[in-house]
């Protein structure tokens, strides 16, 4: 295919019988193509082996209580990861005295995202707790901490859910 | 006077160079390439927009399937195989020097240590038939083999190579949440608070402010 070889020399008319000179080129093409496709793969094979990670670090555990830093009402911020991907979300603290004001979206990008976008432009120092619900799913909580990935949240925690949240879901029935 | 015939040149070129460059690649992705091993458990990792590579040597991969079970892998060899000594030791159970070799080539498991000496000595047909029934490394309060697998994990590995491992949780999207929080609880009470959540990549967003 790439090699087309020229006449071979015979000699010309009349001239000596000189031995046939055989050309010592080989065609390389097969060769090419496998070499290359086995560079191909393994080009492929490699690229593709190292998993991406989301690196997520928990805070260190205080022994002391003291030293411990206590949220202000006015900057907490909750987010509940509820079963059948369904997020709750609530400003401020929850106590069973004042009941905070639960409201429910989804994991879509207009949904949770734009919530913390918005809270995010009203108080700029908003600490969001994570509080996965023991119904939710280990995708969601992956979504969720991605969310605070994107939308460039710093300050988060990840926090057991308490029992006066899983009451708010309930009596709130959304 | 002879026609003038334009110099033929035959389109032949030397694919000589061409080839030599291709071997060599060739070479070097085959021995820089690690063949991903035989998985036991499938799972379904869920997608993030973090861009951070898992490192390639010394870690700890703690797999989390969606019926609960916790599974536990070292990617070293020699590192395994100290490690399966000093649990063993703990536990009070043997391994003979075939179950050793077994256990280095297997990527994770999922039974308690004292089903470990019979899984390992299965061949790899009988192992995989019964991975589906293994029944996950204990983590809880009482019986909590899951945090010595992860401690002597460590030390084996600091002792053989000097370094730092780093804990790397594959999670299914399915996993439930509770069994998640249990495993960094119990890696959190032995002080290990940094840990790689394994994800499939998504591309980020664009956000508006």
């Amino acid at each position: 295919m790439a090699e087309i070889q020229g006449k071979a020399d015979s000699g010309g008319k009349g001239g000596k019988k000189r031995a046939k000179k055989m050309s010592t080129k080989i065609d390389m093409t097969p060769m090419v193509d496998l070499a290359f496709l086995l560079l191909t793969f393994f080009m492929l094979t490699t690229t593709f082996a190292k998993p991406n990670v989301m690196q997520l670090t928990m805070p260190v555990k205080e022994k002391n209580e003291d030293e411990q830093t206590k949220l202000k009402e006015s900057e907490a911020f909750t987010i509940i990861m509820g079963a059948s991907n369904k997020v709750y979300y609530y400003a401020g603290m929850n106590s069973a005295e004042s009941k905070a004001d639960l409201k429910v979206t989804n994991y879509g990008p207009n949904g949770i995202r734009q919530v913390i976008l918005d809270r995010q432009r009203v108080q700029p120092k908003t600490v969001i707790l994570i509080k996965p619900d023991d119904k939710a799913v280990y995708k969601n909580m992956v979504d969720i901490l991605d969310e605070m990935n994107i939308t460039n949240q710093k300050k988060y925690a990840l926090v057991k859910i308490a029992k006066s949240d899983q009451d708010l879901i309930k009596a709130s029935a959304l | 006077m002879p026609k003038v015939k334009p110099h033929r040149t035959s389109p032949s070129l030397d694919m000589t160079p061409m080839v030599d460059l291709a071997f060599l690649l060739v070479t070097f992705f085959m021995l820089t390439t690690k063949f991903a091993p035989e998985e036991t458990v499938v799972v379904d990792t869920p997608s993030s927009t973090s861009e951070i590579k898992l490192p390639e040597s010394n870690v700890i991969t703690l797999t989390v399937d969606k019926n609960k079970r916790v599974f536990f892998g070292l990617d070293d060899e020699k590192a395994k195989v100290a490690t399966l000594q000093k649990v063993g030791a703990k536990y009070g159970v043997n391994f003979n020097a075939a179950q050793a070799k077994a256990f280095g080539n297997l990527t994770n498991f999922g039974v308690p240590v004292g089903q470990l000496g019979s899984l390992l000595s299965m061949d790899a047909d009988q192992r995989k038939a019964v991975a589906k029934t293994e029944p996950g490394i204990p983590m809880d309060s009482l019986n909590n083999q899951l945090i010595d697998w992860v401690i002597e994990g460590r030390k084996a590995n600091l002792a053989l190579y000097k370094k730092p491992t780093y804990i790397a949780i594959k999670g299914d999207g399915e996993a439930d949440v509770p069994t998640v929080q249990q495993l960094i609880k119990v890696l959190q009470e032995k002080d290990i608070n940094r840990f790689n959540l394994i994800t499939d990549l998504e591309n980020k967003p664009v956000v508006s402010k």
